[in-house]
């Protein structure tokens, strides 16, 4: 069954004009409109999420994953424009069009993001487990003990030592407020979580394991997820299948061996050959 | 223009009082000694600011908790001094009406007095120390002890708005939240308290639900007077002038102090304390440190009130927070909260005994 379902999802920065989508993308090269100069940060998305599964998002540095990430994850950026349809088997109706309510709702129940950036997230002056908490509470629990037992199995879960559950979170090391973002992420048990760079700025062997601890929370929990980064090997590593942008538009989708071994669009190609 | 140098100048038609004489600082004075508080109208405030102040009341009152800005006039005292409770007060006072004003539970603190004089040299009304006697009772930390009843108003100053501040110093942030009732980031703080002490340890501006919809400070009083809102007869006016807002909690509305279902809201304790002038052990104490023979508070004569002695030579001893009521029990130690009521065991505050003492001292 289709957990998620978008199409002609779009991300505008500035005023907009009738022929932003036309003058820009991967055939015109750029993402950014020569009439209005607008950003069209991206555009024409089409896609859809199952249930259970992993799809990733890849591209390099400015090329949408993040704006079509957040669109999806129900991130408001009030200086961008966005339009499309997205639809979600728990909702009637589009999600892009809901009231501030329904999207806290949703967001503390059903949909998760872990952001790119840490202090987005997370509190840095609360403790690890109070950042955690803050989902639950949100989400109506009001008993302590309840609170805490599950603070404490998802510290276990996401590989957090649980002795440094009470510690503000600011003294953690940056692997570990990574997981904390992930055992935030999936304290009310979401459908679908989304993660925006969840491994940069972490060293290799750090990354491996934060990818390891999320790959196995992610089977056994059955939780799908859309993965975005510009990491060729993490995307390998997680999703079931893959989509490739460029200039705001995706170039490329399918099977993500059959993405990685047999590319076929031209940039698709060059990044896999870029590979280090 | 030499028009401010002499007090005849001004037109008595134009109504805006008189000129006072800036020659010296001995002229000036002495010239408004003479003049008294003529050139001022009824109660300090103009009618419009009143008015205006009264029409945010009336809003606070119809949307319980909210908190309501209005313009927050200059006040012959410093803001932070109780200017937005002295404004309510004020706005609300009628020559028929006697005030009571407290700070920190005594009306004899500087700053109470100040307010109660400019309130009678203004507006003409009577003062009382006596809770029962007050048609309104302006208020800083306290509500006092005796019942309030529903004839009664209780105007209590607000040094800060908004609860959520503790946890976000962003107001914009904050407004939104209460516009979307999301109080996640307060229930996190008190996830925190219980983690640190083992149960919530805020002192004073205790969180609180007001019907079930807007999260409200209620001001500087300790935990101890935050279930005498619950339900209360009277109607409670907040009032800030540094930050210009006015929030309600009508009479009969749900105050809710928010807590864990397995950690209950509890108010302070004084274990095995009494206040040492009247030997209550039903009121909010707070420890006072006195010289050894020293006169203060000797009208409880035997001062046995678990007196403790510090190294410094200094007594430490409890007690009444609210100095009028500890008079009357002085006079009578049996007085109960609700002994003015028609009605008897009512549920003020944390622990009305019953005749026979009991039920008092629990938290």
């Amino acid at each position: 069954m289709t957990l998620l379902e978008a199409s002609g999802v779009e991300t505008l920065y500035g005023p907009g004009c009738p022929d932003c989508r036309d003058a820009t993308g991967d055939r015109a090269g750029t993402n950014q409109c020569p009439h209005c100069g607008t950003v069209v940060a991206c555009a024409e998305a089409d896609l859809d999420v199952e249930g259970g599964e992993v799809l990733g998002i890849v591209g390099e540095s400015g090329s949408g994953k993040s704006s079509l990430a957040e669109a999806l994850a129900l991130e408001r950026d009030p200086e961008a424009t966005v339009g499309g349809e997205v639809s979600y088997a728990g909702h009637d109706g589009n999600l892009l069009d809901v009231d501030y309510q329904t999207r806290h709702d949703l967001r503390t129940g059903d949909i998760s993001l872990v952001h790119q950036h840490v202090r987005d997230g997370l509190d840095l002056e609360f403790t690890g487990g109070g950042n955690v908490a803050e989902k639950l509470l949100s989400a109506g629990w009001r008993s302590y003990e309840d609170v805490r037992a599950r603070v404490r199995e998802l510290f276990e879960e996401t590989e957090i030592p649980v002795a440094r559950m009470d510690d503000p979170t600011r003294t953690y090391s940056g692997g570990m407020q990574r997981r904390v973002q992930i055992a935030r992420a999936l304290a009310t048990d979401p459908d679908l979580v989304v993660l925006d760079e969840p491994t940069t700025g972490l060293d290799v062997s750090v990354q491996a394991r934060v990818l390891d601890t999320f790959r196995r929370v992610q089977r056994e929990e059955g939780v799908a997820a859309i993965v975005v980064s510009h990491d060729l090997g993490v995307v390998r590593l997680l999703a079931d299948r893959t989509l490739v942008m460029r200039h705001g538009r995706i170039v490329e989708s399918g099977l993500t061996d059959r993405v990685m071994e047999d590319p076929h669009h031209e940039y698709t190609q060059t990044l896999i050959n870029s590979v280090l | 223009m030499t028009e401010h140098t002499t007090t005849e100048s001004r037109d008595e038609s134009t109504g805006g009082g008189t000129a006072v004489p800036t020659d010296s600082v001995d002229a000036a004075l002495s010239a408004v000694e003479t003049e008294g508080l003529s050139g001022y109208n009824y109660a300090y405030l103009d009618e419009h600011t009143k008015r205006e102040v009264r029409r945010s009341m009336l809003k606070a009152v119809a949307i319980p908790g909210h908190q309501v800005p209005y313009a927050s006039r200059p006040m012959p005292l410093a803001r932070g001094w109780g200017t937005g409770g002295i404004q309510a007060s004020l706005s609300l006072l009628g020559p028929e009406d006697t005030l009571k004003v407290i700070d920190q539970g005594a009306d004899e603190s500087v700053n109470a007095a100040n307010i109660r004089r400019l309130a009678a040299n203004t507006a003409e009304v009577s003062t009382t120390a006596d809770t029962t006697e007050a048609d309104l009772i302006q208020s800083r930390h306290r509500i006092p002890e005796e019942v309030l009843t529903d004839d009664q108003r209780l105007v209590l100053q607000v040094p800060i708005t908004d609860a959520l501040r503790k946890v976000d110093p962003s107001d914009a942030a904050n407004r939104r939240r209460h516009a979307h009732e999301n109080y996640g980031k307060m229930w996190v703080h008190l996830y925190e308290n219980v983690v640190e002490y083992g149960e919530i340890n805020i002192a004073s501006r205790y969180p609180t639900m007001v019907a079930g919809r807007y999260l409200m400070d209620p001001s500087p009083i300790p935990r101890w007077d935050v279930p005498k809102l619950d339900d209360a007869d009277h109607l409670t006016i907040l009032a800030a002038g540094r930050e210009a807002r006015i929030y309600a909690v009508p009479p009969h509305t749900a105050v809710e102090p928010l807590a864990f279902e397995d950690r209950a809201f509890t108010v302070e304790r004084f274990a095995e304390q009494e206040c040492h002038a009247c030997g209550s052990t039903d009121t909010y104490l707070v420890e006072v440190s006195e010289e050894p023979g020293s006169a203060a508070g000797g009208a409880g004569g035997e001062g046995n009130g678990g007196a403790d002695d510090d190294a410094d030579g200094f007594e430490t001893r409890y007690a009444c927070n609210d100095s009028s009521f500890c008079a009357k029990r002085r006079g009578d130690p049996d007085l109960l909260k609700d002994h003015h009521l028609d009605r008897s065991g009512v549920d003020w505050g944390p622990a009305t005994p019953d005749a026979d003492g009991n039920g008092g001292g629990e938290a």
